[in-house]
């Protein structure tokens, strides 16, 4: 099936749903078109980002099920993986050439797609409006073709797969001249100009988005909702567009060289090459250059990533402990720092590509700075949950989930921002397992927290809890049993991207720990279909909400009807007296207070 | 046709399990208030994140224990053991922080969870002198890390001595080719354009007199003298590879166009290393450590440390890669090749 017919079908059948509910407070009939597929309601464009972003991620996962299978067990062959990729695992053997396809499209798909659109394109979209007390987004046709630009980003990499030979396989860095020169792979053909056509409108998609995002939140907040007044979610929210109106321009730009070597013969990263049996007549341009454009993007892209999850995961653990957040404007501070830190430390990619040693230390020197904000952001946390009344839900779960891994991979950033340590580890499993835990696992935590937290919002109904906790428990453990081993491999000097370790000495001892993890990989990834069935049945089999604040919270997005219309409130906006994280005894035995509750006499605001 | 009779089981399984998993939350709702399935939620939840804690801790053990053997031997170069030393005590410090702050998060989670005691939290908003306190400390933790890193770096990066031996290390997809300098110690000039993949695999200029001696191993591998300094020149023909050197805890990128270079004194032999790890197959192995192609899991290479006797014997027994009786160089400049630059290597 394809992207849109799936994406068609859902909101279908969602149209069927949503019209019973909605019938008796709207007012215009609108087409099904413009109301579900062009839509420009923000809560719309947040389920297509959702549902968009849940089939990409099923996809990269299958993927990384085959070359698990292939790292695990290199000796055997699975006829299933013929039926899947035809000629490029004849006899169920994967090719090298389509394994170093699948790991950039995995790669590729991942931390874009699913991670930064999927991720931040959901909940900013979802969560802006609703939480600040805005109607909608400041532009919504602009949040419409930012919804339409990924989309179309994701037909054209999708029918890069298809290619007679192959998508882009030069790593989801794709660093010239391997990605620039037809002769040095397959996939550096035709599959690598689509990759660069498809991330330029992911670049699109993204700047619409997140130019959006910050005017609407400068602009648009409902009377008495100041800035120190805004959940954390929306401040998160807030600094992972500002990274990315700041960076994706300039990977933007390392795209457009590179399309230019690759097609117009310019020299920008090519220099005295000799490749396909000729040398080529490029001299004077550095491939380094690209990976410095490629980082500066790079190293911000990580926190774009992970700051919605830690806005989400700083509201949810707040909410569940029934306490307020603990250190409210230390939180907001340390997202300032690590926002501005993040746009200094890029060359921590790139100790050993021969780069002055006095600016590697420079490097070294702020890259552990950045290791501050993040203690102070797991410190408030912590102490959040302390003495607190904590309610274990689903989305707590994966909140609590979420601080683990944190801390678990943040720790091992510290081992590769000094140089001296990344001078052996660069490039190893090392890095993997560093990067999936705190950035691929941990997002997913913020992510899986925010979808099991808002679905009432989103659909009216609850997902089912029973198989939630299987989802958490399945997930939790397999992912520290996949990544925690990978971190001795990478000790060992086991490096990445490898089709077969067979042939070394020094790392074939490690195949029945790589076989351990590939079983590990088959099983969570079917705990995630687990996860993608709730998701999907619930919208009409779920449990129904039947009141307006199931949680508890002091949020505003409680206060509009169960299944808000266009327009989220029926009345006026309402007005915003106190911060968000009033947790506490309100009097009348609620132990809280929602942001619309006026001061008491005497009380003094936060 | 199989694929959709695959998709359509799994798609059954998972509906008989939303089904099953529905029908248990309905029946716990008739069974108990909400309050105390919440209660009762609270309690086991708390209780197996706890069991997790423990049986990670465990498990942590356990894996650490079982791998150990699998590990690299010790360093064989100088600059490693510095690395080795620096990698312990970073492991110490971050080893502490994870477990004091797991066993928090796991603490706190199962001590606080809402029970009918208390019928509101510790209202706990803010502590600077709390933020201030984990805000130095890290930083100060941080501080001595890139001390200690940077006193290495600096090490390793620092000019190679004057008496190293100079080799040099060139990728290719998907191999290594080394060359040395032969007796004068001096490694002949290279431009790319010369390169034949019969005749000249690294585009040596055979004008340089330095080039005349110039010895190619094509096969990758690489004689080093145990306690000699070596200072590798690193060089790439097509695209970016990386010359990965586990053992020695080191690597450095080949680009083309550019040269860089990385120096380090081995200390163990081959021969040693063997008996020190119990196997008899040892070999120093280079392995490309950047993403090159489709290729790139194979480009491998081998170290063979040797003492200065053996390193004589072998190296005499090498003949240089243009053999003697090839024709002198043409007197004729030719105008071409001097405008194109050259990789300067010495
Ligand atoms: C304490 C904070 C952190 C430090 C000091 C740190 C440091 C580093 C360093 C030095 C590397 C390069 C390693 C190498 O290639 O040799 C790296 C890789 C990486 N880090 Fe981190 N990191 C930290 C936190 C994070 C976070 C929060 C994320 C994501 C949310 C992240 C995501 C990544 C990714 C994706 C890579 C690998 C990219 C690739 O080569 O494919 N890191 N980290
Ligand atoms: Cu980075
Ligand atoms: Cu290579």
């Amino acid at each position: 099936m394809s992207n849109e017919a799936i994406v068609h079908g859902v909101h279908d059948a969602h149209a069927t749903h949503a019209d019973e509910h909605h019938h008796a407070h709207e007012h215009h009939e609108q087409h099904f078109f413009s109301k579900y597929v062009f839509s420009m309601d923000h809560k719309i464009i947040a389920k297509q980002f959702l549902i968009t972003g849940i089939i990409w991620a099923i996809i990269g996962a299958l993927m990384s099920v085959f070359f698990r299978l292939q790292l695990g067990f290199p000796d055997k062959t699975f006829p299933i993986m013929e039926k899947f990729l035809g000629e490029w695992a004849k006899g169920g053997k994967l090719d090298p050439e389509f394994y170093y396809a699948l790991v950039t499209m995995h790669g590729t798909i991942l931390v874009f797609f699913v991670l930064t659109a999927g991720l931040s394109g959901t909940f900013a979209n979802l969560l802006i409006p609703l939480q600040i007390g805005a109607r909608d987004m400041a532009s919504p046709f602009m949040n419409m073709l930012s919804y339409w630009f990924f989309f179309l980003a994701g037909v054209i990499m999708f029918i890069s797969l298809f290619l007679q030979t192959g998508p882009a396989s030069g790593g989801w860095t794709t660093y010239p001249p391997l990605s620039a020169l037809k002769e040095a792979s397959l996939g550096s053909g035709t599959g690598m100009d689509l990759w660069l056509v498809s991330m330029a409108l992911f670049v699109v998609s993204s700047l619409l988005g997140g130019l959006n995002y910050v005017s609407t939140i400068l602009n648009m907040r409902t009377k008495g909702m100041t800035m120190t007044r805004m959940p954390l979610t929306i401040w998160a929210l807030f600094f992972t567009a500002v990274l990315g109106i700041l960076s994706f321009p300039v990977l933007l730009s390392g795209f457009v060289l590179l399309i230019f070597d690759r097609s117009f013969g310019t020299s920008f990263y090519l220099s005295e090459i000799f490749i396909g049996g000729k040398a080529l007549p490029n001299v004077g341009g550095s491939a380094i250059l690209y990976q410095h454009l490629f980082w500066f993007l790079g190293h911000p892209e990580v926190y774009i990533i992970m700051l919605p999850g830690m806005g989400m995961a700083s509201e949810i653990l707040s909410t569940n402990s029934r306490k307020p957040i603990f250190g409210y404007f230390a939180m907001i501070i340390s997202l300032v720092g690590i926002t501005v830190l993040a746009f200094l430390v890029w060359a921590h990619h790139m100790f050993v590509t021969g780069m002055s040693p006095f600016l590697g230390s420079i490097f070294v020197l702020l890259t552990l700075l950045i290791a501050v904000p993040s203690a102070v952001k797991v410190f408030n946390w912590l102490t959040t949950i302390w003495r607190g009344n904590i309610r274990f839900t689903p989305p707590m779960m994966f909140a609590l989930g979420f601080v683990s891994l944190f801390i678990s991979g943040g720790l091992t950033g510290i081992f590769l921002g000094n140089s001296a340590l990344d001078i052996h580890l660069h490039d190893t499993y090392f890095v993997i397992a560093h990067f999936h835990i705190v950035m691929g696992v941990s997002a997913f935590f913020g992510m899986f927290a925010g979808i099991y937290h808002w679905y009432p919002k989103m659909f009216g109904r609850f997902m089912n809890k029973p198989l939630a906790y299987i989802h958490f428990f399945i997930t939790f453990i397999g992912a520290y049993l996949i990544f925690w081993p990978m971190h001795y491999e990478g000790i060992a000097g086991m490096p990445r991207r490898y089709y077969d370790y067979s042939a070394w000495e020094s790392f074939k001892n490690f195949t029945s720990l790589n076989a351990f993890i590939s079983v590990v990989v088959i099983v969570v990834f079917f705990a995630q279909l687990l996860f993608v069935f709730n998701f999907f049945a619930s919208i009409w089999k779920g449990r129904k909400v039947t009141t307006q604040n199931p949680w508890g919270s002091t949020t505003l997005e409680w206060t509009t009807p169960i299944n808000p219309g266009h327009g989220n409130w029926e009345g006026d906006i309402p007005e915003v007296h106190r911060w968000s994280y009033d947790y506490r005894d309100d009097g009348h035995g609620n132990d809280f207070i929602p942001q619309t509750t006026p001061l008491r006499p005497g009380e003094e605001a936060h | 046709m199989s694929i959709f009779i695959t998709v359509a089981i799994i798609f059954l399984v998972l509906m008989i399990v939303y089904q099953i998993a529905q029908a248990s939350e309905y029946a716990a709702a008739l069974r108990a208030t909400e309050k105390e399935r919440q209660k009762k939620t609270n309690y086991i939840m708390a209780s197996l994140l706890v069991a997790f804690f423990f049986f990670g801790l465990y498990a942590i053990w356990q894996c650490h224990f079982s791998l150990l053997d699998r590990m690299l031997p010790k360093s064989a170069s100088l600059q490693g053991e510095a690395y080795d030393m620096m990698f312990k005590v970073t492991l110490i410090t971050t080893g502490i922080v994870f477990f004091i702050t797991h066993a928090l998060l796991f603490w706190f989670a199962f001590k606080y969870k809402a029970t009918d005691d208390r019928k509101t939290s510790f209202f706990f908003a803010h502590n600077n002198k709390l933020e201030l306190i984990w805000t130095t400390v890290p930083a100060i933790v941080m501080a001595v890390l890139v001390a200690i890193g940077l006193r290495n770096w600096m090490t390793v990066t620092s000019p190679a001595p004057a008496d190293a031996h100079v080799i040099e290390i060139v990728g290719k997809q998907f191999n290594w080719i080394v060359r040395y300098p032969g007796t004068d110690k001096v490694l002949g000039k290279r431009n790319y354009r010369d390169i034949n993949d019969a005749t000249n695999v690294l585009g040596i200029d055979q004008k340089d007199p330095a080039s005349k001696d110039d010895i190619v191993a094509q096969n990758g591998e690489m004689h080093l003298v145990v306690g000699k300094p070596v200072k590798l020149i690193i060089g790439s023909r097509d695209v970016i590879h990386d010359v990965g050197l586990p053992h020695f805890r080191l690597k450095m990128d080949a680009v083309p166009g550019i040269t860089t270079t990385l120096w380090f004194t081995p200390t163990i032999t081959s021969a040693e290393m063997k008996e020190i790890t119990k196997n008899p197959n040892f070999v120093y192995e280079i392995s490309c450590d950047q993403m090159c192609g489709k290729g790139h899991y194979s480009m491998r290479g081998t170290i063979i440390v040797e003492t200065q006797a053996e390193y004589d014997k072998w190296l005499a027994s090498q003949a240089p890669y243009f053999a003697p009786a090839a024709p002198a160089a043409a007197p004729a400049a030719d105008s071409a090749a001097a405008a194109t630059p050259a990789v300067a290597v010495k």
